[in-house]
């Protein structure tokens, strides 16, 4: 994806197909020549790991579609035969549900590392914008994929979430009435659900698409923040450099997928949603999934219905404009001592958030919820801005490369001080 | 010298393990789609044969597919009975096709069981039609006879007999 | 030097955010615990869990006996006769099953006249409920009472913090189980049999279901409250997840294979970047 290439296949065959439709060339310039710089660490391997999970999903998924029942009165049971008949249904039906939550850990980790090493930057804003965009339609998947197995949290969390629309004044009344399909969230909301959630993870491969695109344009940023200056010294193929350590770690991480699936496959979930749906009778707590927890304790950390929904969507949306909340020109977090102090008071107070989420709202979690609240907001608007026109950065490295010799330490150079003449 | 070997053998140890990793991962998305443990459960269907009067068929469903379950006639078993078996299109004699039907060891010729699926495409003859009386399929012009043995057309198998057993005197187990 | 630093700096940010995290999040856990609040079950240890947990097929068989003579007068208990006999649990025989089956009259039809009729139960058929509809059991029970095939996994308790961050790394799965024992051992008051230590709330619909003696076992197994409900829960929680032992055969498996691959990838790896350093790189 990073423009003409000079690929030539090595069979006639091969030749004949590919002055027709260049896709070989295309898998080679991006998959395999494709230049790295060569002192990414494991961080970016996630975006790789994104990749497979999601994949992951959309196998998993499209094989439980072919059992699943989108039927309010069949939903429930349809899931129970899966757990219990179908030939390794437990296994697909817990591979699918912690999936969605590896995918978001990964993704979570992704957009750290993003913030933290300044991905967002130019030229790179538009690959940042993507990835807010893939963040929200995966919010979206999600959320309608918990609400098939109509479990008691399913249905409350549908009711829940869709009566944020409701804040609206004037149409929200509408808006929700017509999401739902009826008066309350049943069965006309289930089965549209279904329809969305089998349609959206093909709409995320889509936008990934645009995302691997532009990053192939821009190139891959590197945890020293500066660009590559020399393809030659400052970068590795593709293949098999970054393939073989992404293949690692991604194994690694099926090892931790594997470990939540075959261990403790319910930990993720809510004991709730093995209740079938009850519209007459509500948990006692209303609990979303872990990984819309910090978003969730902001909503209700407003004591104003509107002024909770727009703060969530805003806490979501403002990712969106960090390219130019930003205003430091260093674009690694590792050159900026004061940046790396906000920026994981940052990372706590969203897991602060994320705890808070699950607590029911009431007297010291409302307190700190509306302070890590404040925090959030005030990361991207007021600390980011003004950080950059105060902060001394420290040292840039020259090159990428230079950024390996320093890292690599003294036996590196004390073994290419051994070895001087392979280098002319 | 040994350290190419090394690396070689490195190399087919860990594409060795990428092929039994994809392979054991694509196993359970294929049998998935076999038939689950509730039906495979399913086993067997009873039926009140006292209903059905002679010359009728009754049709009923076991494992999702018609049974039918005909009342023959005398002179139906006996013409049956006395077809040259070697020029049929699926050679079987009219006694193979009927020795479930028995009850406390005594045959019970005039009950014939078959699937009532034909072998042809798999449409559901009507019968008391076509020019053998058994049964006629609509789809393709198939023709069977009041033992279920094909006799013309396209479907290449009499229908299918299944397993099944007369517990008591008008009471028939299907599977 | 910048390496360094940087550990340093991703060191420091860890174990402030775990200090910080635990001070202010612990105290209001705390303050949570109010008088009115139920006590925490405490941890059984049961046959099935950890890594290569098994179910007890006696212990499994003894308390399906429980359901079958106590609970499953007021209880639904939604599984096939015929899960009864499958692999990794109670383990009875095909023909005990069918003999099971046929003890129980199930409804069927409609017939060729068009009307519902009874019949023997059969392996296939779920085990039939003692009420109609859940109406039927509400009006002659007060409440009706929460269906049983799922109930294990259904019901849970509040580890809080931090004890939840740790439970996935013990797998500690069997809150359910251990919620259940509790709650059957629960009915401390004499004289309400209606209240519960450990029912959310204390008021709870079904009088104390089991006491010392009520199940006659066969195997010499103690017939006391407790040794009733621990059965009756690893039953429940056996048929709240019934392919368990298969998940976590399968489970080691993988694991064995995972860990070797990623072995194999990290050593390739390895040797793939061996030439890389702050130089050109001279192969591929």
């Amino acid at each position: 994806m990073s423009g003409p290439s000079t690929y030539v296949p090595k069979s006639a065959l091969g030749r004949w197909f590919e002055s027709r439709l260049p896709i070989g060339g295309l898998i080679h310039s991006s998959f395999v020549v494709y230049p790295t710089p060569k002192n990414l660490n494991y961080f970016w391997a996630f975006g790789g790991i994104l990749s497979l999970m999601l994949v992951a999903q959309i196998i998993t998924g499209v094989v439980l579609a072919m059992h699943y029942t989108p039927e309010a009165t069949m939903a429930f049971s349809s899931v129970e035969n899966i757990m219990r008949n179908v030939n390794y249904g437990w296994l697909l039906r817990y591979l699918h549900a912690n999936g969605a939550s590896m995918f978001f850990f990964a993704v979570y980790v992704h957009i750290f590392r993003g913030m933290f090493y300044g991905s967002y930057k130019a030229p790179r804003e538009v690959l940042w914008i993507l990835g807010v965009i893939i963040f929200l339609l995966m919010m979206a998947t999600a959320f309608m994929g918990y609400v098939l197995p109509w479990g008691q949290m399913s249905f409350w969390g549908a009711t829940v979430i869709t009566n944020l629309f409701s804040a609206l004044p004037g149409i929200g009344e509408p808006i929700v009435t017509w999401l739902w399909g009826g008066y309350s969230v049943d069965n006309p909301t289930l089965n549209r659900f279904f329809a969305l959630h089998y349609l959206l993870p093909f709409m995320i491969v889509g936008v990934v698409i645009l995302h691997v695109w532009a990053l192939h344009v821009t190139g891959q940023n590197n945890p020293a923040g500066v660009e590559v200056k020399s393809v030659e010294r400052d970068t590795v193929p593709f293949t098999p450099y970054a393939t073989i350590k992404d293949a690692f770690a991604m194994v690694v991480f099926l090892i931790l997928y594997s470990w939540f699936v075959f261990y403790v496959p319910n930990y993720l979930g809510d004991a709730d949603n093995y209740i079938v749906a009850n519209p007459l009778v509500t948990p006692a707590h209303i609990v979303p999934e872990w990984y819309f927890l910090p978003f969730y304790a902001i909503l209700r950390s407003i004591p104003s219905k509107l002024g909770g929904v727009i703060a969530m969507f805003g806490s979501i949306a403002i990712l969106a404009f960090l390219p130019w909340l930003d205003t430091s020109k260093i674009r690694s977090g590792r050159f900026r001592p004061l940046f790396q102090i906000f920026f994981f008071g940052f990372v706590i107070a969203a897991m602060g958030l994320g705890y808070l989420g699950s607590k029911p709202p009431e007297g010291a979690y409302v307190i700190a919820g509306r302070l890590l609240s404040v925090y959030y907001f005030a990361y991207f608007l007021v600390i980011l801005p003004l950080l950059g026109l105060f902060e001394t950065p420290r040292t840039l490295p020259a090159t990428i490369a230079d950024d390996v010799l320093a890292k690599g330490g003294s036996a590196i150079l004390a073994g290419a001080a051994q070895a001087p003449s392979t280098k002319g | 010298m040994a350290e190419p070997t090394r690396r070689d053998f490195l190399y087919i140890a860990t594409g060795a393990a990428a092929v039994v990793g994809v392979g054991s991962v694509a196993w359970p998305l294929v049998s998935q789609m076999n038939p689950d443990a509730s039906t495979l459960a399913l086993a067997s269907t009873e039926v009140d044969v006292s209903s059905i009067a002679e010359d009728s068929i009754l049709t009923v469903k076991w494992r999702g597919k018609p049974v039918f379950v005909r009342h023959r006639t005398a002179k139906e078993i006996q013409e049956a009975q006395s077809v040259a078996t070697a020029s049929l299109i699926d050679p079987q004699s009219d006694q193979d096709r009927v020795k479930q039907s028995t009850l406390a060891g005594k045959a019970r010729p005039e009950w014939l069981v078959v699937i009532g699926v034909c072998t042809h495409l798999g449409c559901v003859p009507l019968g008391h039609q076509g020019d053998y009386d058994g049964w006629f399929c609509p789809c393709h012009g198939s023709q069977y006879d009041p033992s279920g043995r094909v006799r013309r057309g396209p479907a290449p198998k009499n229908l299918e007999v299944p397993t099944y057993a007369f517990t008591a005197d008008t009471k028939l187990t299907i599977g | 030097m910048t390496f360094r630093t940087h550990t340093l700096g991703w060191l420091t940010a860890a174990a402030a955010s775990l200090l910080l995290s635990a001070s202010l999040l612990s105290v209001p856990v705390s303050a949570q615990e109010g008088a009115h609040e139920q006590p925490t079950p405490a941890r059984q240890s049961w046959t099935f869990a950890g890594p290569f947990g098994k179910f007890d097929r006696a212990q499994l068989q003894r308390g399906f006996q429980v359901y079958k003579e106590v609970c499953s007068n007021c209880h639904s208990l939604s599984i096939p006769f015929r899960t009864l006999a499958q692999p990794g649990g109670p383990e009875y025989s095909e023909a005990q099953i069918k003999a099971l089956a046929a003890s129980y009259k199930v409804k069927d039809g409609p017939n060729e006249a068009g009307e519902m009729f009874e019949r023997a139960g059969r392996p296939s058929d779920n085990f039939p409920w003692a009420f109609a509809n859940e109406q039927a059991a509400a009006a002659a029970l007060g409440k009706s009472p929460p269906e049983m095939n799922l109930l294990a996994k259904a019901r849970k308790y509040e580890r809080g913090f931090p004890l939840f961050l740790i439970d996935p790394f013990i797998q500690y799965q069997e809150l359910g189980p251990d919620y259940i024992y509790a709650l059957l051992n629960g009915y401390s008051k004499a004289d309400d049999p209606n209240y519960n230590d450990y029912y959310p709330g204390h008021k709870i619909a079904m009088g104390a279901p089991l006491s010392d003696g009520v199940v006659t076992y066969t195997d010499g197994s103690p017939q006391t409250l407790q040794q009733y409900a621990k059965d009756v829960a690893s039953f429940l929680y056996w048929a709240a997840e019934p392919s368990m032992e298969a998940r976590k055969k399968m489970g080691f498996r993988v694991m064995v294979f995972l860990i070797i691959f990623a072995g194999l990838l990290y050593f390739t790896k390895k040797k793939v970047w061996a030439d890389v350093h702050g130089d050109a790189v001279t192969t591929h």
